[in-house]
């Protein structure tokens, strides 16, 4: 199976530099009219043909890895090293994306389906999906070679074959990495998609904004995934590093968090591209950066640039990385200078109080955002290169400096959709925000009064401080779109006699984008109040004997019991503690921490009961060496679960973006006291 | 007039704001304080798990109960925060501060992403206006050669599509 994956790797390598090759040629002659041997179109479509080829050998190679999991062919390195014949059948899966070699293969085989479904569907646009096809053939040449030169997956072992494998990391063995990481490379890999259409649109000089709005799909279901890959991964490590946090700063989250930031940043500008055709040169280095940040993060988290937990996928392929961003940014640069013509604005902003001023701020605060990660990310090696001394850059530098740049973001967020294009008058402002603000100042007193107090014992307490100033934002900004829903759901409303429920419905239907977008504001004001309560976190530890006690918050936590029990891939420990509040015994739990038996590697694996108020997070630590006796960690973690809803909503509101609307959304509401103006006049004005 | 008194009424209503959320605040100034919770947040566990001191959770850690116990001495002993944390420092390397400090380079970490937000929201503010002053003159001087009736056109146009959506 060995030498079937190797062969199918060097096909799908072959077939993706003929695409790319005979790709680059066809457009060329196309561009240029040169009278050809063969016709530039049959030969575009042979390349676009092999794209779909180089896809089923890509599958294949990815099914030779998986199957030798499945087989426990330890004659390959690779299995030999993440798998052994214990691990339950949905790791294995796990063992294709828990190393190096496998990850990247992971990476050509998402990178192989994005290709295959943008060169099945060429016909929305053949020359458009033609330019897009043969760039992203030339990402899947680089990702091919480095499986078959620098990192192969299919390396044989050297000496003799074991009979077991060193076994897949244990940190890896919980339900949500099997799939955490392929969401995550979901929406990593799939950032290439709209960076191939908007370097194809600006090479072929495309008329119009089309490719925006076809990007916009391919971004928007990209960003998706990348959303959900990254709040997975927090969960994950929220029940199972046992610290009772879910966001560390490490750089690997960092390098998955800031094309996040910029691809968010793409999504609300490409608005005003499309509405006013302002930012074209903005949008192109957006959905530019975007692709190269995702080469960046896996160039800084696998070369060993930065120190990271994450140090399983460490390697030596940096040089690879560095080259090839090289490469990807030249092209960008020449093709930007060349084409820059093509690009010029239609229309320039014509106030600082209107919705594209408040695109254009929330894009700055977006990359500021950024900018913060990477500066954070990458301030201790520049400490090391400038003054020879490396320092850490941890949770209480981004504490400090990222949170306040995340408000004014959610402010943004309330504040832009309050105000209309072009330009907003005085009258308008105070129409829109007389409620959200009067909602700011009595939720701020309200917290202030129920005990969010910034102000301890003379001094300021930065988390107290963000959290107020949060919930207060938060209900504001929640108070102005539902503000929005209610406004339009009334005129459908008074319409058509639908009631409110039914008049929000159809609203939504018919602007789903944009209402959608709302819903997703409510997710991440959702997911921001769900923050906000890290500042009020408890914990308590203790050993607790059998039939001992300790109590956090309103609960007291009894212990009834510990036990023991093993399967073939590990023994456990785990206490039995049942939970009472004010007197009576609410429920039970049952942490548990896991020794290995193949690596030796302990685990913890936390119990956790989820209420919307807080989360009750209880970690069983182990034994105290020197007494025998049991040690468990327990933690009061405030709102938690509304991490966890705002990423539900946020999830349905891109859904409902993706949706289709019903009708034009402005075509069928009637305003029966003006005289509409006819088409022709339209046309004739300034829109 | 009537301009007036709506003016006193809403700088009324933020007089009474301001005063309500500083009786709050004064009511928040009895909590105890949390000084190691605090500092333990602020440095970092050597033992080279990358976790903070005041979360490193590994049982039969070599470094973090011991440092954990220096940390309360240091604060037993009536030592400042910044005596604390330039100790830890001395013994254990720059790297088991959780952050930089404000001193020397490191200052570069702080001030470096506020300079490059401050300065991109400048640029952005001079750009707009500058924008927005063209517009306004070459707006002026197209109104004043325009024909009445094609004015009044563009102004329905105007209210009608002025206030739409995402």
């Amino acid at each position: 199976m060995a030498a079937f994956g190797s062969f199918a790797l060097l096909i799908a390598l072959a077939l993706a530099a003929y695409n790319l090759l005979a790709g680059s040629l066809a457009l060329r002659w196309i561009a240029t009219g040169q009278p050809a041997a063969v016709s530039p179109e049959r030969l575009a479509d042979t390349a676009r043909r092999a794209g779909i080829a180089g896809f089923l050998a890509v599958t294949a190679a990815a099914f030779a890895l998986v199957w030798s999991v499945f087989t426990n062919d330890f004659s390959i390195t690779y299995i030999m090293e993440h798998s052994n014949r214990a691990l339950p059948g949905a790791y294995k899966f796990s063992a294709l994306w828990s190393g190096q070699e496998g990850s990247l293969l992971l990476w050509a085989w998402l990178l192989g389906i994005y290709g295959f479904v943008l060169r099945l569907t060429h016909k929305t646009d053949v020359k458009l999906y033609a330019y897009a096809g043969t760039i992203l053939a030339g990402i899947q040449v680089f990702f091919l070679a480095i499986l078959c030169f620098a990192a192969p997956p299919f390396s044989l072992y050297q000496g003799a074959i074991p009979d077991d494998g060193n076994g897949l990391n244990p940190l890896l063995q919980y339900p949500e990495m099997v799939i955490h990481p392929p969401l995550l490379y979901l929406g990593y890999v799939g950032f290439s998609v709209p960076f191939c259409f908007a370097l194809g649109a600006l090479m072929m000089r495309y008329p119009g904004e089309k490719w925006i709005r076809v990007t916009r799909v391919w971004t928007l279901v990209t960003w998706l995934f990348l959303t959900a890959g990254i709040f997975l991964g927090m969960h994950w490590a929220y029940a199972v590093l046992g610290w009772g946090g879910y966001w560390g700063w490490d750089p690997v989250e960092n390098a998955s968090f800031m094309p996040w930031l910029t691809g968010t940043a793409f999504l609300h500008s490409v608005m005003m591209q499309e509405k006013r055709g302002m930012m074209k040169s903005w949008n192109v280095w957006l959905i530019f950066s975007t692709f190269l940040l995702t080469l960046l993060g896996t160039l800084l988290t696998r070369a060993g640039l930065v120190s990271s937990v994450h140090a399983f996928a460490q390697s030596s392929i940096g040089t690879w990385f560095v080259v090839f961003m090289g490469v990807v940014l030249a092209v960008c640069i020449f093709t930007y200078i060349l084409q820059r013509g093509h690009l010029k604005s239609e229309h320039h902003l014509e106030s600082l109080v209107s919705r594209e001023s408040s695109f254009l701020f929330n894009n700055l605060v977006l990359l500021t955002a950024c900018f913060v990660i990477l500066w954070g990310t990458l301030f201790p090696v520049l400490s090391e290169y400038v003054v020879g001394n490396k320092v850490t850059v941890g949770a209480p530098f981004y504490n400090r400096v990222a949170v306040p740049i995340g408000i004014f973001l959610l402010l943004l967020t309330g504040v832009g959709p309050l105000l209309p294009w072009r330009a907003a008058s005085f009258k308008s402002i105070r129409r829109n925000f007389v409620l959200p603000v009067i909602v700011f100042w009595v939720t701020a007193i309200v917290c202030l009064a129920v005990g969010v107090r910034p102000w301890q014992e003379g001094a300021l307490d930065q988390g107290n401080f963000y959290a107020l100033v949060s919930f207060a934002v938060s209900a504001a900004v929640l108070t102005a779109i539902f503000g929005e829903f209610l406004r339009g759901a009334g005129v459908i409303s008074r319409q058509t006699g639908k009631n409110l429920l039914e008049a929000t419905w159809l609203l939504t239907r018919r602007n789903t984008r944009r209402y959608g977008g709302y819903i997703i504001h409510i997710g991440v004001v959702i997911v921001v109040i769900g923050l906000a309560g890290a500042a009020f976190n408890r914990n308590i530890e203790s050993e607790l004997a059998l039939h001992g006690k300790m109590t956090i918050g309103p609960y007291t936590l009894a212990c009834v019991g510990f036990t023991q029990d093993s399967n073939l891939n590990y023994n456990s420990e785990y206490a039995l503690l049942d939970v009472s509040r004010g007197g009576k015994k609410q429920f039970q739990m049952s942490p548990e921490k896991r020794v290995y038996l193949i690596t030796g590697q302990p685990q913890t694996m936390v119990a956790i009961h989820s209420v919307p108020s807080w989360d009750l997070y209880v970690v069983y630590e182990g034994t105290n060496p020197s007494t025998g006796q049991p040690i468990i960690k327990a933690f009061l973690n405030p709102l938690v679960g509304w991490i966890w809803a705002g990423l539900m909503i946020l999830v349905f509101g891109t859904l409902v973006a993706l949706v289709p609307a019903l009708s034009p959304a402005t075509a069928s509401l009637r305003v029966p006291a003006r005289t509409v103006p006819s088409e022709p006049a339209l046309k004739g004005g300034q829109l | 007039m009537r301009r007036s008194a709506r003016f006193t009424f809403w700088s009324r209503a933020l007089q009474a704001g301001v005063l309500a959320v500083a009786v709050c605040f004064s009511l928040g100034a009895t909590d105890a304080s949390s000084r190691f919770n605090d500092l333990g947040h602020r440095l970092m566990c050597t033992c080279g798990c990358a976790q903070l001191l005041g979360e490193c959770n590994h049982v039969g850690c070599p470094e973090s109960g011991r440092e954990r116990e220096e940390l309360k001495a240091a604060i037993a002993d009536g030592k400042s925060d910044q005596e604390i944390l330039s100790w830890f420092a001395a013994k254990y390397g720059a790297t088991m501060l959780a952050a930089p400090t404000g001193h020397g380079f490191d200052l570069v970490a702080w001030i470096a992403p506020f300079a490059v937000f401050g300065a991109a929201l400048l640029g952005t503010i001079l750009l707009v206006r500058r924008w927005s002053v063209g517009k306004t003159l070459a707006a002026a001087t197209e109104t004043a050669t325009m024909d009445p009736a094609e004015r009044e056109r563009r102004e329905q146009i105007r209210r009608d599509t002025g206030d739409g959506g995402f």
